[in-house]
């Protein structure tokens, strides 16, 4: 008889568990007191995350993804209410048509005159009546290579990426959007075109580039070069100036044909159900202190103005870091592709990897 | 009357993890792969798998997870015998050896193998300072190969040192007394006699090997597609979740079919032995 009590409790406690779950994530202590974020991998400094749950007492619960399309893919899942995301330019672009962004309080964000107003100027490519976004990092794609295996010369072109010396130690960017661009400007065709001819050519240049690949890598490329186990690397400029940190011979390019400038920013998605606590994100983010912190950290461009007054000469002359405006000017920001386009690309860059 | 009313009381948190946590998900999966994005019935994520894309990936996954579970049968079944003619009273202490390295995460045994096997790696590092010349593996099929076997290993050589154990060793004498040498001996009464271990090991190791993909996102280098990636890939960035579970399905019917095939080897067999 005991043991039968026993069993019906367990069952009663294991068919009541989900119940009592449940009514813990909609109680309301816990719901003004948390925020949950949504970022890039190795975006943020530890630090200025501990820091940010001290001072306001608010509880992050921070989730990090690779590719911009895994941010996509995880926020269109839907089971995870994300209060406050950070992506890049275009796929802003996307939520922003599919109207699931919510606009900022600009009022509200006491930092925000920290940003620099050429940046948000140029996010009008992608939040041009400038409500939903604010400016996190910016930077540009292009070769980190180690000049005691390639020169300068070789990697002045997208061309050195189909150079036969090269063989197993070219490592390409394990991004369709990125690889797809370096493979059309080296055709010369605009970066954002959706002529499937067009897209198909850039295709089968990425099948040809293929056989000298190491391998396709993003949040691991900078261990490979400073190892050096490749010779180069499609990579972003932060990426770069991490590794060039850790190995002096290597140097970071935008080849001549020019490539990506991005802008990765901060938007509060539809999802949001702690809207307060993701404005104080925001603002904490533009903080003068945190975005140095950051910015020591990650090594992109910073829109902060208030971030150089930290740094020596050297690193605000440290062209990976801070583009010059001749580089600038060769990059361009990638338009979102409609869902055709999309799917296209994605069926092409599955073919790439199974070719 | 009341025992068997005790029984199914009992059973009844079991039902209901398995309601849960296997059939319920398996309905879902079967949902997705038979409806379209908008909703409607549709076969074509079953069919989908006619795609040259995802045929080449399941071909080469089918040939990946054959040759693991080829590779771990020859390493292991020797391995076992070894360990079983070992004289040693605590067997405990064979198995813990065993199960040792499965006490550290997978992912950062997997994450070793990068290390040795990169092009500066440490196995490139012996090679050079030997004088022999350097290897490429990081990144290709083998290393993916490599992997999996390192991983499944332990699952051939359990099962099979297992049987070995249950061999009444007086049947070895006997074979023995009846004048048959050690190769009669080894593979007309060891090896049937291991049978069901074997076959064991074979679907320890071939089915996950088959889904697997994990190890070839590590040690592929994004070269690599199995159709595992293909299904996560799906699910992830596409975010097509009716084709991932459509792909899916066709999945566990090879996975059911090989399954089937190696309980018939089974079955046959120990029809053959009664004869």
């Amino acid at each position: 008889m005991k043991k039968k009590l026993l069993s019906f409790f367990s069952i009663l406690i294991f068919s009541a568990a989900p119940i009592i779950s449940f009514t813990g994530c909609g109680s309301d202590a816990e719901a003004t007191n948390t925020l949950i974020v949504l970022n890039y991998g190795k975006y943020i400094d530890a630090d200025v995350l501990k820091r940010f749950q001290k001072e306001t007492g608010i509880t992050v619960k921070y989730e990090e993804y690779e590719q911009v399309e895994d941010m996509y893919a995880k926020y269109k899942a839907g089971s995870i209410n994300y209060d406050v995301i950070c992506t890049s330019d275009y796929m802003i672009e996307t939520l922003r048509k599919e109207d699931e962004l919510i606009p900022i309080d600009y009022s509200s964000l006491p930092n925000y005159k920290n940003i620099d107003k050429q940046i948000v100027d140029a996010s009008a490519a992608f939040d041009p009546t400038h409500e939903y976004t604010v400016p996190y990092f910016y930077g540009t794609v292009g070769i980190l290579y180690n000049n005691q295996m390639v020169d300068e010369e070789t990697v002045s072109s997208w061309d050195a990426l189909w150079n036969p010396d090269y063989k197993n130690k070219i490592v390409m960017i394990n991004s369709q959007r990125d690889a797809m661009m370096v493979a059309l400007e080296k055709l010369g065709y605009d970066i954002n075109t959706t002529d499937k001819k067009q897209l198909d050519e850039a295709y089968d240049l990425l099948c040809k580039e293929k056989k000298y690949v190491y391998a396709y890598l993003q949040d691991e490329t900078y261990e490979c070069m400073i190892s050096e186990d490749a010779a180069m690397a499609v990579c972003y400029s932060g990426e770069a100036a991490m590794g060039m940190e850790y190995n002096e011979n290597l140097e970071y390019t935008v080849p001549k044909e020019g490539g990506n400038l991005w802008i990765d920013s901060w938007f509060v998605p539809r999802t949001c159900k702690h809207y307060d606590a993701a404005m104080k994100w925001i603002d904490f983010m533009c903080e003068e202190e945190a975005a140095t912190t950051n910015f020591e950290y990650v090594w992109y461009a910073t829109p902060n103005t208030k971030v150089a007054a930290h740094e020596d000469e050297e690193t605000l002359a440290d062209e990976t870091v801070f583009p010059t405006k001749e580089t600038l000017s060769r990059c361009k920001l990638y338009e979102a592709y409609d869902d055709e386009t999309l799917n296209y690309t994605t069926n092409l860059w599955k073919k790439l990897k199974a070719y | 009357m009341n025992n068997r009313f005790k029984t199914s009381f009992l059973a009844a948190p079991y039902a209901l993890w398995v309601l849960i946590c296997t059939i319920l998900p398996l309905l879902y999966i079967l949902g997705y792969a038979l409806t379209s994005s908008t909703g409607s019935f549709t076969l074509a994520n079953l069919t989908a798998i006619a795609d040259p894309v995802h045929l080449k990936s399941l071909w080469l996954s089918i040939k990946v997870a054959f040759l693991t579970t080829v590779i771990c049968l020859v390493i292991a079944y020797p391995v076992a015998l070894i360990l079983h003619n070992l004289k040693i009273t605590n067997k405990g202490f064979i198995v813990f050896m065993f199960i040792l390295p499965m006490w550290m995460n997978f992912m950062l045994r997997i994450l070793a193998w990068q290390i040795i096997l990169s092009n500066n790696g440490i196995l490139n590092s012996i090679l050079s300072a030997v004088g022999l010349p350097t290897l490429h593996i990081l990144y290709t099929k083998s290393a993916v190969t490599l992997g999996m076997v390192y991983d499944f290993l332990p699952y051939m050589i359990l099962p099979i040192y297992n049987a070995l154990s249950k061999i009444n060793d007086q049947v070895i004498e006997a074979a023995a007394d009846l004048g048959a040498n050690w190769l009669t001996t080894f593979t007309k009464i060891t090896i049937p006699l291991s049978k069901d271990g074997i076959i064991s090991g074979i679907i320890m190791v071939f089915v996950p090997a088959l889904s697997s993909f994990v190890v070839s996102n590590l040690l592929g280098g994004g070269k690599v597609l199995l159709i595992g990636n293909v299904i996560e890939q799906e699910f992830t960035l596409a975010r097509n979740w009716n084709l991932g579970s459509g792909l899916s399905i066709i999945l566990m019917i090879f996975v059911i079919l090989s399954m089937s095939i190696m309980n018939k080897v089974d079955d046959s067999e120990n029809g053959g032995m009664l004869v």
